[in-house]
């Protein structure tokens, strides 16, 4: 049984914040007339139901979902060895469950976007409205881009076993290559996940198993990297409620190619810890708080805001105890809602890397 | 030791209050003008900055078609895929009652932060669905706001102060909900991301273009501010020579002073820190009141001004004046620094003086014929420059170059040119008083020439901008005369009562002139598309300044177009060449006509032609050609029409000329101060020059001539250099004259002015010029004619 992605079902709430304004000020439309806000029920909306994913349409946006995003985080390094880190975001989201004529349709997308190095971070971020061809998914052949951002299955190749992807603002840009060595991994359900809590559930699969190679372009030196990426795609409609104050999430890529994924939900009595155990071939395992423990070590503080940059990652079954560590505690992504997400580098009884994203802090 | 030498020095004043009047009474106008002018640019920025950020973001580059057509869709998303940060702008055209409207829309998600109009930034803020929710919310200046009824095609409106009279801002989906609206124009955001393609392989139709390109208010009042800026540096300059004279004759009749303080024992340091002191004193009073008096002149001048700036170019400049205390510092630092500048001569041979020479006063300015030479030739260079720099240069920077090379230039030369008249006069004097009179007025020139200058700088520009508003005047009523040819002018409340009115005037067999327009991009300017009926009215009184033969048969029977003399001197269109103006309307062009105070381009074309290219154009507003006017009027009352629609021509007239004597009546009250000032410059220098003068008259007087012959030869003489100046500002002007007309205004307006001669202006501005010598010099000879005959005997007792 998978441990339930609490801390993704989460993020709509966030991200629902960031795009409020957007949102509630989105063209009404029948459908949309009983939006009051993003806590309320999702009138109109499609529901997750148990179903086997189905490719390529469901690579492409879901439309009568009100919330849907496209994630990637990327663990680069270059010739002499130095770790760098790189996201690509889309978000889709819905007022009504319905796309509109260009300008007026009721659903908006959001880009977020970072390059961080050891000394430096350059966070990104791009609004568009939907139906104008601004930003958009296309399920096959595959293609995501808001703006010049973009990811796309370069031609010939199936699905998005393979990806160009790029982004980029004044000062810093990349343009990498992705090419899978491992299965898709349908989280929950072949897919269907349902969240622990309340019931509510989503649509939920990821592609580990990226390497990426390419070039980071910063605002003194260009770089050429490889390295690994890590895709979730999730969709739902019911952003979680709750009395979680935010989360600590970690993706890791270990050595002998396993990975891992754990989450740790905070709330004002204490927090709840969930990952995915994922083998070099690509079976998957669910783990539930017993099963692993995050554990804050040191704080550091950046905007303002103290966080633990170094946290120690337990999961004895297997054998994994590691000690994860920021490669720039300052990867702070001070965008419209703003949240710490950067890479870091694992050492203990495992070597490797990986992404931490905190947020609520 | 400072304290007492500052008392010594400054008993001088005590002793000669009247020109310590004069000294500040100089300095606070020179000042006051100089501030006033600044006072009312610095508004005037001011306000163009609030209403140019309240357009949303028009000052920002923006792309559009060259053909001034819709942008489609698909450029807007190939742009921001090619890495180009676009924001769109939508326009539809609303009509609602007898207004004409544009509704434009804004995207706050891709505009650039700051673009949008701050009370729409606001609301987007606190209530975004209220704004981008059908039915949506419109922005939109508060007259027009208070105009408008409850409409169900416009949202709700929010009074923006700001917004241009005939706008409505929108967010993006509510205008793209009214009919025909159309993608206008891409703003570029200030910062683009560090890869792009390049512009010609995503959207080769579109291109880039700088600024707003509707109401530029900045450029084109620009010469307006800079007319008014060197109105202010001149009469500064002016300012400045009264009191570097002042000041010089201080100083001068303060050596005997300085010299006992000295031999007194007080150091060099001493006394020329007491009288810097002195100096900072007058300075700061002086100033004082300068800003003072500047900023009540602004305040008065300033409703006019800004009537004149919101009747001619359409620009939002508010009434009120605000107090800027950076300006008023600047105000004080002119005249610390003015007075600085004309006291540094002084002071320097002050400090030079040897301690124990005779304190004999001398001509404190003399100047040599070499560097009288010298002097012309820096002016001639001056010159030149000028022309040069109109000659190579473009744009305003061009035409105020030679302006200024030009008056300055001439200035400078001013001095060496009467010293050759004067010895002209000398060579040609029979008698030896005559002789005596020329040298004499000779040796007074040195004296004078500051001041002459200055009277030379007034005469010329009051020439210069006379000719060109007279000019300007008599061409825009000529004008005026030929475009408004019917007889009464009616705008329809609604299309039903414009074809009411169609109707009636069908039957009663009077001629109807439907005005009907179409906004249009023109050669990527703002413009408007006209169509006109084929009238005789037309083809006898429109004004055109170059056409092919037979022009309105071409229009009406071919197709072609009339322009604008802005549209062809822009885009450097003219008869025989051909235009776009639309996506797939070219067009010949049949001629140009002159559109004197029209900031946009303009185009006619037949009407058909133009109603079959644009659907829907309402007929509302109508020129009518009826022998009795009162009868028309009353039966056009009797259709339901109000008297405030219906405006015959010589209301329209008048209303306009209202508009464009105000331009100029700022201008020609500066016109008038200048000149003030230029003659207190000549009556302080002649009181300065009077005291000196004695050693060079007591001779004539010994020899027999009584006190009042030399007052009157004074007069004469200070009434023949004034003479003498405005025969030599005379060609001055009028090449001012034709540098406005012909350089400055075909590069601020986009239209070239015949220049028409005003002798009978020449004549007066003489007399008034004689007029202000003989009063500057009346005092001074007056004093001469009641001098005691003891000072004259005293030149000869030997005494210094």
């Amino acid at each position: 049984m998978n441990a339930k992605p609490l801390w993704r079902a989460l993020r709509p709430m966030i991200w629902g914040a960031a795009l409020l304004a957007v949102l509630a000020a989105w063209p009404a439309s029948p459908q949309a007339q009983g939006f009051a806000g993003l806590g309320s029920a999702a009138e109109g909306f499609a529901l997750p139901e148990p179903r086997a994913l189905s490719f390529p349409e469901d690579h492409g946006a879901h439309p009568a979902f009100r919330i849907e995003w496209w994630y990637l985080t990327a663990n680069l390094s270059d010739a002499e060895g130095t770790d760098y880190g790189v996201q690509w975001t889309l978000f889709r989201s819905a007022i009504a469950p319905e796309r509109g004529s260009s300008w007026r349709s009721p659903q908006l997308w959001l880009g977020h976007a970072a390059i961080t190095t050891p000394q430096e971070h350059f966070p990104m971020e791009r609004f568009a409205r939907d139906a104008t061809g601004q930003a958009d998914v296309v399920a096959d052949p595959f293609s995501a881009w808001i703006d010049e951002w973009q990811m796309t299955a370069p031609e010939g190749s199936p699905g998005i076993s393979a990806l160009t992807l790029r982004a980029g603002a004044e000062r810093a840009a990349y343009d990498l290559t992705l090419t899978a060595d491992g299965p898709l991994i349908a989280h929950g359900e072949a897919g269907y996940s349902i969240k622990s809590e309340g019931g509510q559930a989503s649509h939920y699969y990821s592609q580990p198993f990226y390497t990426v190679s390419g070039t980071l372009h910063l605002p003194d030196r260009s770089v050429d990297v490889t390295g690994q990426a890590w895709l979730d795609r999730e969709w739902s409609s019911q952003p979680l409620e709750g009395d979680q104050t935010g989360w600590d999430w970690v993706s890791l890529h270990l050595s002998g190619g396993h990975k891992v994924m754990a989450a740790r939900v905070r709330d004002g009595a204490g927090s709840y810890t969930f990952g995915t155990w994922i083998t070099a071939d690509g079976s998957a395992r669910a783990l539930t708080d017993t099963d692993i423990t995050l554990t804050p070590q040191e704080t550091h503080t950046v905007a303002e805001r103290t966080l633990p940059t170094t946290w120690r990652v337990e999961l004895p079954a297997e054998g994994v105890d590691v000690t994860i560590e920021a490669v720039n505690r300052d990867a702070w992504m001070a965008l419209s809602v703003p949240y710490w997400e950067g890479p870091v580098t694992v050492k203990g009884s495992h070597d490797g890397r990986g992404y931490l994203e905190m947020t609520g802090y | 030791m400072i304290l007492l030498t500052l008392r010594a020095l400054t008993s001088y004043w005590r002793r000669h209050r009247g020109q310590l009047l004069a000294l500040l009474a100089g300095l606070t106008l020179a000042t006051a003008l100089w501030s006033a002018v600044q006072a009312i640019n610095g508004q005037a920025r001011s306000d163009y900055v609030r209403a140019a950020q309240q357009l949303g973001g028009t000052e920002q580059t923006f792309l559009a078609r060259a053909d001034g057509g819709a942008i489609p869709m698909d450029s807007f998303a190939q742009l921001r895929r090619a890495g180009w940060r676009v924001s769109p702008v939508m326009e539809a055209r609303v009509v609602v009652g007898n207004l004409r409207l544009r509704v434009t829309g804004l995207d706050p998600f891709t505009a650039a932060p700051g673009t949008l109009p701050p009370v729409m930034a606001q609301q987007l803020a606190s209530d975004p669905a209220s704004v981008m929710t059908a039915p949506g919310r419109g922005f939109a200046a508060p007259e027009l706001v208070a105009q408008l009824p409850a409409e169900s095609l416009l949202p709700p409106l929010d009074p923006t102060p700001g917004l241009p009279p005939r706008e409505i801002v929108t967010d993006i989906s509510t205008v793209a909900a009214l009919p025909d609206a159309e993608l206008v124009r891409l703003s570029l955001h200030p910062q683009q991301p560090r890869f792009q393609t390049p512009l010609e392989q995503i959207a080769p139709d579109l291109v880039l273009q700088a600024g707003t390109g509707r109401v530029d208010a900045t450029r084109l009042t620009d010469s307006f501010h800079l007319n008014l800026t060197a109105f202010g540096l001149l009469s500064f300059a002016v300012g400045l020579f009264i009191v570097h004279a002042g000041i010089g004759l201080a100083f001068e009749q303060r050596r005997a002073t300085v010299r006992t303080l000295r031999a007194l024992g007080v150091p060099l340091r001493t006394v020329m820190i007491a009288l810097l002191v002195e100096l900072l004193c007058l300075a700061l009073i002086a100033g004082g009141a300068g800003v003072l008096l500047g900023y009540l002149l602004a305040a008065a001048l300033l409703p006019d001004v800004a009537a004149t700036l919101r009747g001619l170019y359409g620009a939002a400049v508010g009434d009120g004046l605000l107090f800027r205390p950076v300006w008023a510092l600047s105000g004080m630092a002119m005249a610390v620094l003015g007075t600085g500048t004309a006291a540094a001569t002084g002071l320097w041979a002050l400090a030079r003086m040897p301690l124990l020479a005779s304190a004999r006063p001398r001509a404190w300015s003399r100047v040599s014929e070499r560097a009288l030479w010298m002097q012309a030739a820096f002016g001639l260079f001056l010159l030149g420059l000028g022309v040069v720099a109109a000659w190579a240069l473009d744009g305003l920077v061009a035409g105020f170059t030679l302006l200024g090379g030009l008056l300055l230039g001439a200035a400078l030369m001013l001095p060496l040119s009467l010293a050759l008249v004067l010895r002209l006069g000398r060579s040609q004097a029979r008698s030896v008083l005559g002789a005596w009179f020329w040298a004499d007025a000779q040796q007074q020139l040195r004296g004078l020439s500051m001041a002459l200058m200055a009277l030379m700088l007034a005469l010329a520009t009051n020439i210069g901008v006379g000719t060109m508003v007279s000019s300007f005047r008599l061409t825009f009523t000529g004008w005026l005369d030929q475009r408004l040819a019917a007889d009464l002018y009616i705008s329809a409340r609604s299309e039903e009562q414009g074809a009411a009115i169609t109707d009636w005037a069908q039957a009663s067999r009077l001629r109807l002139l439907p005005l009907v327009s179409a906004e249009q991009t023109l050669s990527g300017r703002p413009g408007d598309i006209f169509g006109v009926k084929d009238d005789p009215l037309y083809r006898d009184s429109w004004p055109l300044i170059a056409a092919i033969a037979e022009p309105w048969d071409a229009l009406h029977d071919a197709g072609a177009v009339l322009i604008n003399e802005q549209l062809a001197r822009s885009a450097a269109l003219w008869p025989g060449q051909e235009i776009t103006l639309a996506p797939g309307w070219r067009v010949p062009i049949a001629g140009v006509y002159s559109d004197y105070g029209n900031p946009k381009a303009q185009a006619i074309v037949a009407l058909p032609e133009l109603e079959s290219r644009f659907s829907g154009l309402p007929r509302l507003r109508f020129g009518l050609i009826a022998p009795d006017t009162e009868s028309a009027r009353t039966q056009l009352q009797d259709l339901g029409l109000s008297q405030g629609q219906i405006t015959d021509q010589a209301g329209i007239k008048a209303f306009s000329l209202a508009i464009f004597e105000q331009t100029f009546a700022v201008t020609a009250a500066l016109n008038v101060l200048t000149l003030a000032v230029a003659g207190f410059a000549i009556f302080t220098s002649l009181t300065t020059l009077a005291a000196l003068r004695l050693p060079q008259l007591a001779p004539v007087w010994a020899l027999g001539k009584p006190r009042a012959a030399l007052a009157r030869l004074e007069l004469l003489r200070a009434v023949l250099l004034a003479g003498l100046t405005y025969v030599l500002a005379l060609p001055v002007g009028l090449a001012l004259a034709w540098s406005l007309l012909a350089v400055v205004n075909v590069e601020a307006f986009g239209w070239r002015l015949p220049m028409f001669l005003f002798p009978s202006q020449w004549v007066w501005l003489g007399l008034a010029a004689l007029l202000a010598a003989l009063l500057a010099a009346a005092l001074p000879a007056r004093r001469l004619a009641r001098r005691s005959p003891a000072d004259f005997l005293r030149v000869f007792a030997n005494e210094r």
